[in-house]
């Protein structure tokens, strides 16, 4: 085995510029693949975090446009009904319950959080210019557990706004907007008319544009008083899983337990999601073909290598070396290209994500963001060199074989 | 007068036959029986096209499609694998080609190791060590570390020489040994195999087309049209 590991080195080092050729070729295929799948996934995992962070596992709400069974349907089941477009019944978002249903959630070992919340549309007065919004009633301490609010505030804290009956928290670009901040008071008017002066207790950035942009945190009393309802009035109930990933077989069984829609996380946040797949499938086709091109590389310089070494395959064949010990020699060569230049194409595609980093990059209003975000998760650089490897294996296998069928007579009779 | 007669058989062969199938049906070797004696520097001659080469391809084992038997060392070599016969080939036959053959990225030393290396009898220092004396042997030590272009045709013939030597072989075959070299060079070679033959009991078998290489040679095995006629 070392005579064969010998004869291959020397092969690779006599012809250093096929050698090298060869190797460039992986090696960019696999930069490439580490820059792209690294920049790719950085924005996936910063994006999906945010996403996660900001959606919770489970929301249970009344939905109150989910189709109904018309009454004549009712009447005449089974018989041949038409209903033309059908309007939704007058009926407010409220949770029954929805104190008794939290408790009840609380019980289940799979959970770890229970906020139940009021969310209202609103309407926030700045000057003339009235901004359209809207306004979440929590508990906010349970509300931290599910969504870790404590480290998203910018100005004030959590707890100011628990000592403040008049007091919100407002979203930093819902803030700007109205060139408020904390200790300021805005006036806000809900659909219904109801208007009311707040007092801003702190501000907080979520880093997405959606939420930032439109929503403050109130007390869940201060909003029943908005909205003038009393004080068991709930819209909805978040809910946090221990695992996270069991959202979309937990859901069914409270939306069938207590008659209201509970939505997982993956529904919720199925476009963005299918967006991340679209990312990927991107990333590893383009990084295939990159990889393709360079397997076809190496597969022409080891074919070059073989035919202008028939005579000296012909010599170690006379000379006691078995076709096996031949499709070693050209297989080791392979590997080695594909093992070396993998690794400098990991270094380069290292390199690239450092640069990639350090570039700024302005998320505008969307996404607070000032560099692009990359992953440096070493699965990839694993996977990028199991890649390589495997290519220049899959590469150098045809030519290897053939070499080692090569007739030693025919070539000797010259 | 013939010695060796009486000297065991290295090599044997009963009924050896192969036919060419391209362009046509073509019987190159008819029923070719012969044995050689260790020891023994036999020639093989005859006309171009006689089928000498054919036969020595046989002889050597890389050719396998024939109908006959072949025994070299005692062991029937008819019907083994092609793995089997490459090992067979390492350990019990030497080879010297018309054309010199060694491998270029290497040098005159490591040419010389990588049959020994391939046996894998001794370690890498003995390989070396009995490189190196075959070489002397040869007068070809001082070129020990040069490249193997940089050597002239009688030198890389001489190499060849010592890497068929190196695992001791039972028989050494080479195919017009020296139709490339020169008249001096082909005296060096014959002398050595004179040498090798009459003192250390090596057994030679060489196709040439060179008369007096061939009378001075202890045998002259002759073919005409596939058959040994003489
Ligand atoms: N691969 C082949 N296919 C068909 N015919 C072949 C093949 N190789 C050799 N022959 C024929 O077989 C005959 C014997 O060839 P061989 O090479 O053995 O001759 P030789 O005695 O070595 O001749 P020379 O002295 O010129 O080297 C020739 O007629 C040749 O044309
Ligand atoms: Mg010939």
């Amino acid at each position: 085995m070392r005579l064969v590991i010998d004869i291959a080195r020397t092969h690779l080092i006599s012809k250093p510029r096929q050698t090298i050729i060869a190797m460039l070729g992986v090696t960019f295929g696999i930069g490439m693949f580490i820059a792209m799948v690294s920049l790719m996934t950085g924005l996936n995992n910063f994006t999906e975090e945010l996403t996660m962070t900001s959606s919770p596992d489970i929301h249970i709400y009344h939905d109150v446009t989910e189709s109904r069974p018309s009454v004549i349907e009712q009447v005449n089941v089974g018989g041949i009904n038409k209903v033309h477009h059908q309007k939704p019944k007058n009926e407010t978002p409220r949770l029954r319950n929805a104190h008794q249903i939290a408790a009840l959630i609380r019980r289940d070992p799979r959970v770890t959080g229970v906020a139940p919340s009021i969310s209202s549309q609103v309407f926030y007065n700045y000057g003339p210019v009235q901004l359209s919004g809207n306004i979440l009633g929590v508990d906010i301490i349970e509300e931290d557990k599910l969504f870790e609010l404590r480290e998203k505030m910018k100005e004030g804290r959590i707890e100011d706004l628990k000592a403040n009956h008049d007091g919100i928290i407002m979203g930093r670009g819902l803030a700007r907007k109205l060139n408020a901040r904390t200790g300021d008071r805005v006036v806000i008017t809900t659909p219904q008319g109801y208007t009311m002066t707040l007092k801003i207790v702190g501000v907080f950035q979520m880093g997405l544009g959606s939420i930032d942009n439109v929503r403050s945190y109130a007390n869940l009393s201060t909003v029943q008083t908005i909205l003038q309802q009393d004080h068991l009035y709930v819209t909805d109930i978040n809910i946090k899983l221990k695992d996270l990933l069991l959202a979309k077989s937990i859901a069914p069984g409270y939306q069938r337990m207590y008659g209201y829609k509970a939505e997982d996380w993956e529904t919720a946040n199925a476009t963005f999601l299918t967006g991340n797949i679209i990312r990927n499938i991107l990333t590893y086709s383009v990084s295939i073909t990159l990889l393709i091109v360079a397997g076809f590389g190496i597969y022409n310089i080891l074919n070059m290598t073989i035919y202008n070494k028939m005579k000296d395959i012909a010599i170690l064949k006379a000379m006691g070396f078995a076709g096996r010990d031949v499709k070693q020699i050209f297989m080791i060569q392979s590997l080695v290209i594909g093992f070396i230049g993998s690794l400098l194409g990991l270094a380069i595609g290292y390199g690239l994500s450092l640069l990639i980093a350090q570039a700024p990059f302005n998320g505008g209003d969307f996404i607070s963001l000032d560099h692009f975000p990359v992953n440096f998760d070493p699965k990839y650089y694993i996977i990028g060199i199991v890649f390589g490897v495997t290519t220049t294996a899959f590469a150098g296998y045809m030519p290897s074989r053939k070499a080692s069928k090569i007739d030693p007579i025919e070539i000797l009779r010259g | 007068m013939n010695t060796t007669a009486f000297e065991p058989h290295v090599l044997h062969t009963h009924k050896i036959t192969k036919y060419f199938y391209e362009p046509d049906k073509f019987q190159v070797l008819k029923e070719i029986d012969l044995t050689v004696h260790k020891g023994e520097f036999l020639s093989l001659v005859g006309k171009s096209g006689c089928g000498k080469s054919t036969l020595m391809y046989v002889l050597s084992t890389m050719d396998t499609d024939y109908e006959g038997e072949l025994e070299i060392a005692g062991v029937r070599l008819t019907d083994k694998t092609q793995n089997e016969l490459a090992a067979f080939r390492n350990k019990h036959i030497g080879f010297v080609f018309q054309f010199h053959y060694l491998l270029p990225e290497f040098t005159t030393l490591q040419n010389v190791m990588i049959p020994a290396l391939k046996l894998g009898k001794y370690s890498r220092k003995e390989v070396e060590d009995r490189a190196y004396a075959k070489l002397e042997m040869l007068g070809m030590k001082e070129h020990a570390l040069k490249p193997t272009s940089k050597l002239s045709g009688g030198q890389q013939q001489r190499v060849a020489i010592a890497r068929a030597l190196i695992n001791d072989p039972d028989i050494i075959m080479g195919d017009e040994p020296t139709g490339n070299l020169d008249s001096y060079n082909t005296h060096v070679v014959f002398d050595i195999f004179q040498e090798l033959t009459h003192t250390y009991k090596q057994t030679i078998i060489a196709v040439t087309h060179d008369e007096e290489f061939a009378r001075k040679s202890d045998r002259i095995v002759e073919m005409s049209d596939g058959h040994i006629v003489r």
